[in-house]
């Protein structure tokens, strides 16, 4: 006989968001990745600045006090501990997370995760410089990677499964949002053969750091655009990373919270999915992208943000009011 | 032969010596030859290969944040517990007298902890001075006829044993409010099974691995009467607590929620925890937290750790507490000089394990002895935990004596002071080979209806040289504690790595 087993409301926020953070670092190393890849002789520093814009940190930035400059940005978010939005604090967020549910996640996941904390943290300087730093990337994609699979084949699938796939789904149909945003400005209407050329080039890019190339290749129609692979990373309703199937995905673990096991308080944030789904498929790719990508990615990064505070106001927000969390000996901020 | 080849060859049990001492695994006991198959086991191994498997072992321990946080200067380090891969052996015999001595103690415990909260009858007919127990800081007036079920005021029990030079047991101390040490216990069989199944193998052990359940059965046989299902939770202050590995193993081996105290209402003089599916009451809390903690409302109201109302629930019956508030009183170095009258007075019984000879220094005769001897006795602050603030007269330097002394002088009260005991040694891996190191016993019992005592208990080693001090905040390691299943009860074909 097995007993059904409630599950703490800090348990869940503390899934959430590990899986948030795990998903945050991997598409990190990606963004890294693809910004070398995008570097021009000469003129590094815009690639790179460009790094920074997509994920807002303009103001985060300039408090280093330092110039952007290839070095700089790639220490601002592998290095720098701290740097909220980088790669270090994201880890550590994501331990810290997951001390809090050792009685609840394998103990497989834990010791993954513990051993992933301890190599990142001795990343060195050396690590950043030329060729090294993709195979860098390659190392912190394959550690969340590991992390994932040791999950799937060994996390317990109750409610908590759902509020950690959550976590995960919300943080990956952002980060695709930021990936694409890096481009936008090269769809600009028009132009000469070669410079199309040059474009499907850099959008080749895009997708290989999204691991889409491939498929995209697979799906696409012949003499494909830069709007198909815009619309590939927005809408394919069967790659894992676009937008749309996270949305779906959203709704599949919301509906499961609440026909499972009762949670009624999913009902705000599946209107929230709703609308995202209606705003992701409600128009034709030309017509997304002709109104203008960036400002059509900046709502969906905002719907996002909408739809994580629902689950929060409705599953953890109420469990423990700011004023009284004890020992704020590291303390964690678990917010956007 | 190569030089290296002569070296690999030598025994690192020819060179052992265990001086005075009484030695765990070289004395001649009714063991079954089990100590000398592992001597002769470690042997084949070589300390080369012993030292690089228990470095691997340890490396474990560090990945699967199997640690304790030690706090200095404001700064938190992880810190694994040394572990020693040279077991520990108890026999059949020894540990019989261990087992009914423990028992006999907690039986003791709560019976004393019952008479002082209701009649008081030990106090009345002067066995122990009324003012000892009911001025003491850990006496709670809360408690006062308070009915607890089964008058099972201790749960879980640890029992810090120690041998003489004659291999004599004695009790050193009671921790009766929150011991720890148990997940070391299981964690230790774990990584002996792992790391060194070579020298377990066929070895007939009890096992280790039923504390949880135990634990589970005794948290649901204390829930409050009329709860059919009880739901039973672990209470701890939370991750930067330094014991909170201890308490993630307990909350997973019993497969309760480990919870902090913002996880926890009080509504209704109810206790509630806090679920994705609104509240659920809570009918058992195993708590890691001390009383003065437990509820700011009615200890100390800085307390953040604790859930407002809490006690006024627990008075009510609707929440119990494990241990009960209050037991602090009753493991109390001042208290421990009379638990053997205590048993006596009780149970009608001698104690089965006797007690360490004990000077009490609020009495006059206790101080000035204490006074006379300092340079021979080991001084010990009442009611501190952790090893802290004790003087080893024959091993402190004149200065450390004078502050002693000053202290001493100076609140007699806090004080008391015994002989120092040889304390038993055994092998352990060093840097210079296999050397004796001091070390002591916890076992652990658990009590509901009745009490159970886990077979073995938590060794701890002094790992310096000479060294008595095992605490783990000073340094202290462990072993793998093993108890040797007596030939008639064995169920047979059993081998040590089935079993764990």
């Amino acid at each position: 006989m097995t007993r059904d087993t409630p599950l703490l409301a800090r348990y869940a926020e503390s899934l959430f968001w590990m899986a948030r953070y795990l998903e945050r670092i991997e598409n990190l190393a990606r963004l890294v990745d693809v910004t070398q890849t995008f570097e021009s002789p000469g003129r590094e520093a815009e690639s790179w600045l460009a790094m920074i814009r997509i994920n807002a940190d303009e103001e985060g930035f300039t408090k280093t006090g330092l110039e952007v400059t290839a070095e700089n940005v790639k220490r601002f978010y592998l290095l720098d501990r701290a740097n909220p939005t980088g790669i270090p604090m994201s880890l550590e967020n994501a331990r810290t997370n997951a001390r809090t549910l050792r009685p609840l996640i394998s103990t497989e996941m834990w010791m993954q995760l513990n051993v992933f904390h301890r190599d990142m943290l001795a990343i060195r300087e050396d690590e950043l410089q030329g060729d090294r730093l993709s195979r860098l990337c390659s190392r912190i994609k394959e550690g969340v990677q590991a992390h994932t699979g040791i999950t799937e084949g060994t996390f317990f699938r109750d409610q908590g499964w759902d509020f950690y796939t959550l976590g995960r789904l919300i943080e990956r149909a952002d980060q695709t949002t930021r990936l694409l945003d890096i481009r936008y400005h090269l769809l600009v209407p028009g132009g000469t053969e070669e410079k199309l050329l040059a474009e499907l080039t850099q959008w080749g890019g895009v997708l290989r750091a999204a691991a889409g190339y491939h498929a995209f290749r697979r799906v696409a129609p012949p003499g494909f655009t830069p709007a198909d692979v815009v619309n590939f990373l927005l809408r394919d309703g069967a790659f894992p990373r676009s937008v749309a199937l996270c949305v779906e995905q959203m709704e599949m673990h919301l509906g499961q919270l609440r026909s499972r096991y009762g949670l009624r308080g999913t009902v705000a944030a599946l209107e929230r999915v709703e609308e995202l789904r209606a705003g992701l498929l409600g128009r034709p790719i030309e017509k997304i992208i002709g109104d203008g990508l960036h400002d059509f990615l900046d709502g969906v990064q905002r719907d996002l943000i909408l739809l994580a505070a629902e689950i929060g106001t409705a599953f953890f927000r109420d469990w423990r009011p700011l004023a009284e969390v004890p020992e704020p000996i590291s303390s964690q901020s678990q917010m956007m | 032969m190569q030089p290296s080849d002569l070296l690999a060859s030598v025994n690192p049990f020819d060179a052992y010596r265990s001086g005075p001492y009484f030695c765990e695994l070289t004395r001649d006991r009714d063991d079954g030859g089990a100590a000398a198959r592992v001597r002769s086991r470690i042997a084949a191994i070589g300390l080369d290969a012993l030292r690089a498997r228990a470095a691997a072992a340890e490396n474990d321990l560090i990945n699967l944040g199997i640690t304790f946080t030690i706090y200095s200067d404001s700064t938190a380090i992880d810190r694994i517990l040394p572990f020693d891969c040279i077991p520990r052996i108890l026999t059949a015999a020894e540990w019989r007298q261990i087992e009914a001595g423990v028992k006999q103690r907690v039986t003791a415990l709560n019976a004393f902890l019952h008479d002082i909260y209701h009649a008081r009858h030990i106090t009345n007919d002067g066995v122990v001075p009324a003012d000892l127990v009911y001025g003491n800081a850990n006496y709670r007036p809360e408690m006062e006829q308070f009915p607890v079920r089964f008058g099972t005021y201790v749960h879980i029990c640890g029992t810090d044993i120690v041998r003489d030079e004659h291999g004599r047991f004695l009790v050193l101390e009671d921790n009766a409010r929150t011991p720890s040490g148990v997940s070391y216990v299981v964690e230790n069989r774990h990584l002996m099974s792992r790391a060194f199944p070579d020298i377990l193998a066929g070895m007939r052990l009890h096992p280790v691995d039923d504390y949880g359940r135990r634990l589970l059965s005794a948290m649901c046989e204390i829930a409050p009467e009329g709860v059919d299902d009880p739901q039973v939770v672990l209470l701890s202050p939370g991750i930067y607590n330094s014991a909170y590995f201890e308490h993630v193993f307990l909350a997973r081996e019993m497969g309760v929620p480990l919870v902090e105290g913002a996880d926890l209402v009080v509504e209704r003089d109810r206790v509630w925890m806090r679920t994705t599916s609104g509240l659920k009451p809570v009918h058992t809390i195993y708590r890691r937290i001390g009383d003065d903690f437990l509820d700011p409302t009615v200890f100390r109201p800085d307390s953040m750790l604790g859930v407002p109302g809490l006690i006024g629930a627990w008075r009510r019956g609707n929440v119990t507490l494990a241990n009960a508030v209050g037991t602090g009183v009753a493991d109390d170095k001042a208290i421990y000089a009379y638990m053997p009258r205590i048993i006596k007075y009780y149970l009608g019984e001698d104690a089965i394990l006797p007690n360490v000879q004990t000077n009490i220094c609020r009495e006059k005769e206790g101080l000035a002895y204490t006074l006379a001897n300092l340079d021979k006795l080991v001084v010990k602050p009442v009611g501190e935990s952790g090893g802290y603030g004790i003087t080893i007269g024959p091993r402190a330097s004149a200065a450390d004596i004078e502050i002693a002394r000053v202290a001493l002088v100076a609140d007699p009260s806090n004080w008391v002071s015994q002989p120092v005991i040889s304390l038993s040694v055994a092998p352990t891996l060093t840097e210079a080979g296999i050397q004796p190191r001091h070390l002591d016993l916890r076992p652990f019992a658990v009590t509901g209806r009745e009490t159970w005592v886990l077979p073995g208990g938590l060794s701890r080693v002094a790992m310096k040289e000479g060294s008595l001090v095992v605490n783990s905040s000073q340094g202290g390691g462990s072993k793998d504690t093993w108890v040797l299943m007596d030939d008639e009860t064995a169920p047979a074909g059993g081998l040590a790595g089935d079993m764990i």
